[in-house]
């Protein structure tokens, strides 16, 4: 790289220069008129030249740098594809991780871009203008990495052959999908707030530092490559986060109350989304880097609070949520992964019980939790896989109205009692899985009555295979659902135990170290 | 004080500059883990060009750590002498 750069030019001069001094004054039309989002949020701006940008990255050396880690990236992925790779990782049941990951991650990462895309015009100020800019174009780049990276998966094993369809579909993949589209129709001051203050800055970090990490301590080196390639672009992300709420906070204090919401709100959502990194973590990694709980501390009540109190100073409070994901960091992971066995059927993965050994893992990560409410629950379940009577559920679970997930979680002092609220709006029922779910619906319910609920749609009959006919003699509603979703029975979902995949997995490893 | 801290990937290119933060960093935590080092450092973290430069022996931007950095808390300044992490701006 740069070995003979001769700077004739400081990086704030430069970066005033071929940035903020881009920005002009309209005075054909005059500068509401041009940017006319900026107000019906409530959001105060008096001043965009106080905006401070964190990194001084100009747009010649943005693609300098980016083209350098696609260069990086595309190396490893083709040698790691021209290798086998995927016969490396630590055991196959781990590729199931990969296929949640490419149903629900490339999506999200499409959305991020449209999102930051708009704000990239809609921001009326031009330093937050070309960080948005720039993240639209980062964000793309992940989507297209992610989904580059695990094409090579799909040649090899079963479930990842239609995951944008699966996306719009499948009952579980509506709790990414609806996050990030309740985030894009936002204004643009909840938009950012909501994806780039809330997740990228405050959650992402246990998202990808774990996670991939992981993926790297399980021998994946191609989920490893797209996923420290994506996360080198979000130091920059998290930091435009950072700085969008100060600067808000710092330009009237009117605006605090507004921002202390949506903070509230979409903390709440993500933490709510995050349940299933939780589960990958402490049930999907065959060699595991760290616990859930672990994690969370580290990311969360560390770092997260190190934030918060940061903030204060502007009046910002921690969310309310905080006590109750405080008492639930001991539950969710195991009563996501106990949700996902028991709907083994209708998965586009495949589902297992931890072994003994993982088990006691388990144990020693959540002595409190663990061996009094989860461990009875899987030894059951082992036992009538022995007998032959592995437990399917066959119904469809209620779902959150606002966060999507089914009704899994329980309450934050009891955890042998689902957590379930319900109210009326304008004559009909709404369910939610917490308080705080129910706080957001209150606060939009024209929002929220238009959520699209797997669950409630397959019950209208929404959601039959084309052409179905659910009066006919013999007709199958499963079967029909899952064709609707592109789900291959018996070789998509059901358990690793006796699948393809595990068969193909371990004839190939065979001849890969035999001759 | 609460920490801010810094990822990078590990490999080749982060070492040096590993190197230069925990020599200039009184306090400065390193904490290595599969495929990645993270350093913690009390209040302020500071890395230097000059610091970098003299580990690797040639001309060093501070911004060729993009391609390597994997996430950061704090307040980011950057110029062309430094790259400074602290919990208040
Ligand atoms: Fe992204
Ligand atoms: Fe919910």
């Amino acid at each position: 790289m740069d070995m003979n750069a001769k700077k004739k030019l400081g990086l704030k001069e430069k970066y005033a220069l071929m940035t903020r001094n881009l920005g002009w004054e309209t005075t054909y039309e005059p500068m509401d008129k041009v940017f006319p989002q900026m107000d019906y949020e409530g959001i105060r701006i008096h001043d965009w030249d106080k905006w401070e940008d964190p990194f001084r990255l100009t747009m010649d050396a943005y693609w300098k740098y980016q083209a350098e880690k696609e260069k990086k990236l595309y190396a490893i992925i083709d040698a790691y594809a021209q290798n086998n790779g995927h016969l490396n990782v630590t055991d196959a049941r781990y590729i199931n991780a990969l296929k949640i990951f490419l149903s629900a991650v490339p999506s999200l990462e499409y959305n991020a871009h449209r999102g930051f895309a708009r704000l990239g015009r809609e921001m009326r100020g031009v330093g937050p203008q070309v960080a948005c800019q720039m993240q639209a174009i980062d964000e793309i780049r992940h989507a297209q990495t992610q989904i580059h990276s695990l094409s090579n998966y799909n040649k090899f094993y079963n479930g990842f052959h239609d995951w944008k369809h699966m996306n719009d579909r499948v009952w579980y993949l509506s709790v990414p999908k609806s996050f990030f589209e309740d985030a894009c129709t936002c204004g643009p001051f909840e938009f950012i707030i909501a994806i780039g203050f809330s997740f990228e800055y405050v959650l992402t970090n246990l998202v990808f530092m774990p996670f991939i990490s992981g993926a790297a301590y399980n021998g994946d080196l191609g989920a490893m490559t797209f996923g420290f390639s994506a996360q080198s672009d979000e130091a920059r992300h998290m930091t435009l986060g950072l700085e969008v709420i100060k600067f808000m906070l710092e330009q009237d204090p009117a605006n605090l109350p507004i921002i202390q919401r949506w903070i509230d709100k979409w903390t709440w959502r993500g933490v709510r989304l995050l349940t299933i990194v939780a589960m990958l973590m402490d049930y999907m990694l065959p060699k595991r880097v760290m616990s859930w709980k672990e994690a969370w501390e580290v990311y969360f009540e560390e770092n997260g609070m190190a934030l918060f109190n940061d903030l204060a100073r502007y009046g910002i409070k921690v969310p309310d949520c905080a006590a109750l994901i405080k008492k639930e960091k001991d539950h969710i992971s195991h009563q996501a992964w106990n949700a996902f066995y028991t709907a083994g059927m209708i998965t586009n993965f495949h589902t297992w019980l931890p072994s003994e050994d993982e088990m006691n893992w388990l144990s020693s990560k959540y002595p409190d939790s663990f061996d009094k409410y989860y461990r009875p629950r899987f030894e059951y379940y082992r036992q009538r896989e022995k007998e032959g009577k592995r437990f399917y559920n066959k119904t469809l679970p209620m779902l959150c109205q606002v966060c999507q997930i089914p009704m899994l979680f329980t309450e934050g002092d009891d955890p042998t009692l689902i957590s379930y609220r319900q109210i009326e709006h304008k004559g009909d029922k709404y369910h939610f899985c917490s308080d705080h779910c129910q706080h957001i619906f209150e606060h939009e319910p024209e929002k929220y009555v238009e959520a699209w609920l797997p669950a409630h749609q397959i019950y209208q009959g929404n959601c039959f295979a084309e052409g179905a006919d659910p009066t006919a003699p013999g007709f199958d509603p499963l079967k029909s659902v899952l064709d609707y979703w592109h789900l291959d029975f018996g070789r998509d979902n059901l358990d690793f135990e006796g699948s393809e995949d595990q068969k193909n997995f371990a004839a190939w490893r065979q001849q890969a170290t035999t001759n | 004080m609460s920490n801010v801290f810094i990822a990078l990937q590990a490999n080749e290119d982060s070492r040096p500059i590993v190197d230069a933060i925990l020599a200039d960093n009184p306090g400065a935590v390193l904490n290595e883990q599969p495929a990645m080092v993270k350093i913690d450092v009390p209040g302020r973290m500071t890395i230097r060009r000059s610091s970098v430069e003299a580990r690797i022996g040639r001309e060093f931007d501070l911004q060729e750590m993009q391609v390597n950095l994997i996430s950061l808390s704090g307040h980011v300044d950057e110029t062309d002498e430094e790259f400074t992490l602290s919990c208040e701006r």
